[in-house]
């Protein structure tokens, strides 16, 4: 600390620079997280937009704000967006590219070039789907054949954009592994690294292995509509299962690429707000890997129902199972964190409280679903969709709050209003809940998911989930309004608000362009808080 | 308000088991993780800003615990559920044979004594039926959540379920695998009948549905046809325009069809395009109805055009 205070006069913040040019040409991690969160940011609105026009329909069974084929479109669009355009590069490049370089000690990361080319890329894929939009594809995020390979609206362009963008996440994922192993501060061993780092090593195995798959399918996929080879179509004497093999090959790991930063941020603010190390480092480091390499080989857990053979049905339901271990063991470590600490219930600490409580009912729904004699029965009902939300607004997207409110003041240095952020959450985390519960009682009793329209006897709970998207949207405006306004009007942030002992807050908020006057020389873990028994009277 | 559909098959109360089991156990770890994150938040809550907080990094016991035993528990589900789904795999060797088509966007059963019916299906209860399926286009799933059992139905290849239905009474068929446009239209019925009216229906003549019609009159019965044999899911009597053209108003105008050349829209072109549907397509629409040729006997579609002549 004492040396930038010294060179304090030669401290020039990464924001300074202005202009256009100095954004997409920048080589530095930190402008390209801003890059990756607003553009990730702003696709979260838009699909959150096509949200409640989708629950708004859903508000009365008959079939009258928009016609089949336009809801088609617009959960299509939703899930699409929301998956490869918002959660997948969300966390992991936006917080994981500000992030990495400052908590291992290092200037930038293995390859600023290559980190700057992948978001070109991923810019390239956003306008392809932007074109793609002309006439937008009714095959819902899947992407099933043979439907996908048949239906006249433009499913060659959105899976295009998403081939394109698959690029970006692989060679993200390379640079931050080469990062990670390369570029750590002298003393900053394996077992001193925040566990963001573990999680983000560990998401980036998977953006590596798993997403030139998805890749390929969709290829394959291009290939068969565009020149009517027959991979997945049986009437050209392809299998469509085997399209869902391959697509879940991917989309399975890929769950993990979107809720393992998301394990990684709660892992970071809960020590922090309790003023505790973290419990059980190595169990939570360790698990992050154990999930990511178990989750290759669930992905026929989509497909119980598909016409699969018992004995993979069998196999794919024990490994499932042996998933949720982990990410079991993830929660009881959070939980004891808290054990004896000084709870700080900051905006951030309650975001983090909310994912655990939101994430455990998404686990615990997910056992529902990895058994199998449950799984027929709730198998592609609403019951499917307020799990996948239960994990991916209370995961990820808590997560992803979480980690806005608190690495806010160290990225833009600036603060918001902290009683306006705490009313957000109140109204996010009701309105989660509101929206998503009673899918879960939809899904029991039937309600298929992708339904346009609906028997009279599931309105209630309909209407009553279309309410809570309202109560919803409107935290979620309360947030984005209070941020931005923080950024234009809020007070200047100090170095280190919360005491952390991160490196990330050592230096100034915003960090210099270099972050490091000096590398510095790690002689201890982050997680350091409270005060260690010693021999006393 | 109830929490899960009626048991309407063996089936059904074996999963109803599993998931009874897991919701339990799922109640518990969720209300003991909820309790703890309470109590702790609470207890714990930061009075002073210089508090002193015990340097604690974790518990190798307590690890063990919270590994094991989850681990115990989760093996023990994914027993209970492959057992259960086993069965739900197997049929009897009794069972009766019914022929399932899914098809944008309707089903239709075929019966050993060459019966066919629409969208309704007609079993005997307490006798094992086992349905074989396959779908003409795209993916379809076959789902009763009566009977808590779905099976998706795949182009170019048969696929089996299998229940026996306790219960007298209709029970939903909704199509759980999305198909297209008219995804959420793709409901069905199965119709569970008492064996002396099963034996009723079954001497009945073919394509015809479980109860007497000839006493409608034509308009009427063609307004019934038209609810259950899913000309809904893609005609509106509305005027409003879903997959293919409103039923309001077409009879005697002039339709301007796919080739540019027009036609009027008189029995005889309505006949055709309820039996040749791809004949003379109307001008704006895809080509995608299923042919109701063998479906619909003449009456039927006689009565269907009754009822579009009515829609002014």
């Amino acid at each position: 600390m004492a040396n930038h205070t010294i060179a304090h006069d030669v401290y020039v913040p990464f924001l300074e620079k202005k202009g256009f040019l100095s954004w997409i040409l920048t080589t530095d991690h930190k402008r390209i997280g801003i890059l990756y969160l607003v553009s990730t940011s702003l696709f979260f609105l838009a699909a959150g937009i096509i949200a409640l026009l989708m629950r708004f329909e859903l508000l009365t069974p008959a079939s009258d704000f928009v016609d089949p084929h336009t809801y088609n479109v617009l959960f299509t669009l939703h899930g699409s967006i929301m998956v490869f355009f918002f959660i997948v590069p969300g966390l992991a490049a936006s917080f994981g590219n500000f992030l990495i370089p400052l908590m291992i000690g290092a200037r930038d990361v293995a390859f600023p070039k290559l980190n700057i080319a992948s978001y070109w890329i991923y810019l390239l894929g956003t306008a392809i789907l932007l074109v793609g939009l002309l006439k937008p594809a009714d095959t819902g995020w899947t992407f099933y054949t043979p439907y996908s390979a048949t239906t006249n609206t433009d499913v060659v362009l959105m899976t295009f954009g998403v081939f394109v963008l698959g690029f970006s996440s692989i060679l993200t994922g390379l640079n931050f592994i080469v990062t990670t192993h390369k570029m750590r501060a002298p003393g900053m061993t394996w077992h001193r690294l925040p566990l963001f780092i573990w999680a983000s090593y560990a998401t980036s195995i998977l953006q590596l292995l798993a997403t030139p798959v998805v890749g390929i399918t969709l290829l394959l996929l291009i290939t068969e509509r565009t020149l009517g080879v027959g991979f997945f179509d049986p009437a050209k004497g392809g299998d469509p299962i085997l399209f869902q093999n391959f697509f879940w090959f991917y989309s399975h790991p890929a769950v993990y690429i979107m809720i393992i930063p998301a394990m990684g941020v709660i892992s970071e603010i809960i020590p922090v707000f309790s003023r505790k190390p973290i419990f059980g480092y190595k169990a939570i480091a360790y698990s992050s890997l154990g999930i990511a390499f178990i989750s290759f080989l669930v992905w026929a857990h989509h497909m119980f129902v598909s016409g699969i053979s018992e004995t993979a049905a069998m196999i794919f339901s024990f490994l499932t199972f042996l998933v949720a271990i982990p990410t079991a063991i993830k929660v009881f470590n959070w939980t004891a964190t808290l054990y004896k600490g000084s709870i700080q219930l900051h905006s951030a600490m309650l975001y983090a409280l909310g994912f655990i409580f939101l994430f455990t009912i998404g686990g615990l729904t997910g056992v529902f679903l990895g058994a199998l004699a449950a799984d027929v029965h709730l198998h592609d009902t609403y019951f499917v969709v307020a799990h996948m939300h239960y994990v991916m607004i209370g995961g990820t997207v808590m997560g992803f709050f979480g980690a806005l409110h608190f690495w806010y003041p160290k990225w833009f240095g600036k603060m918001f209003n902290e009683t306006v952020a705490k009313i957000a959450w109140f109204f996010v985390f009701v309105g989660f809940n509101v929206t998503f519960f009673p899918q879960f009682f939809l899904g029991v009793q039937g309600m298929p998911r992708r339904y346009a329209s609906y028997p009279a006897e599931f309105e209630s709970l309909m209407s009553l989930s279309t309410y809570g998207s309202w109560i919803l949207g409107f935290g979620i405006l309360v947030m984005v309004i209070n941020l931005l306004s923080g950024l234009i009007s809020g007070p200047k942030a100090p170095e280190n608000p919360y005491n952390s002992l991160s490196l990330e807050w050592q230096i100034p908020s915003p960090p210099p362009h270099e972050n490091f006057e000096e590398i510095p020389q790690v002689t201890d873990w982050t997680y350091g808080y409270g005060k260690k028994k010693e021999l006393e009277v | 308000m109830t929490w899960i559909p009626e048991v309407a098959s063996n089936l059904a109360g074996k999963v109803d088991g599993v998931l009874l089991t897991i919701t339990l156990l799922s109640l518990f770890f969720f209300v003991l993780i909820t309790v703890i994150l309470v109590v702790f938040a609470i207890k714990y809550k930061r009075k002073r800003d210089d508090e002193e907080t015990p340097y604690i990094t974790g518990s190798e016991p307590l690890e063990i615990i919270w590994t094991v035993i989850p681990s115990i528990l989760l093996i023990a589900l994914f027993v209970y559920g492959f057992v259960v789904y086993k069965e739900m795999r197997n049929p009897p060797a009794d069972a009766v044979d019914i022929t399932v088509t899914g098809k944008q966007w309707l089903w239709t059963f075929d019966y050993y004594n060459g019966k066919k019916t629409l969208n309704q299906l007609y079993v005997e209860q307490n006798r094992p039926v086992r349905l074989v399926m396959m779908s003409d286009d795209v993916l379809h799933s076959f789902f009763v959540p009566g009977f808590r059992t779905k099976q998706d139905v795949l182009p170019g290849r048969y696929v089996q379920l299998w229940f026996t239905p306790t219960k007298i009474g209709t029970f939903d068929i909704f199509c759980a695998e999305y198909c297209g446009t008219g995804h959420s239209v793709m409901l069905g019925k199965v119709n569970v009948l008492s064996p002396e009216a099963y034996d009723i229906w079954e001497s009945g003549l073919p394509g015809e549905g479980g109860q007497s019609v000839a006493s409608l009159p034509p308009a009427e019965l063609g307004e019934k046809i038209y609810k259950e044999k899913g000309c809904n899911a893609c005609h509106s009597v509305d005027g409003s325009t879903l997959v293919g053209p409103s039923f309001k108003g077409v009879y005697d105008h002039k339709v301007e069809l796919a080739d540019g050349s027009q036609v009027d829209a008189d029995e005889n072109y309505l006949r055709e395009s309820i039996l040749e549907p791809q004949a003379k397509t109307v001008k704006g629409f895809q080509p995608v109805m299923p042919s109701f040729k063998g479906i619909l006997s003449d009456d039927e579609v006689t009565a269907v055009i009754a009822y579009i002549k009515t829609l002014k």
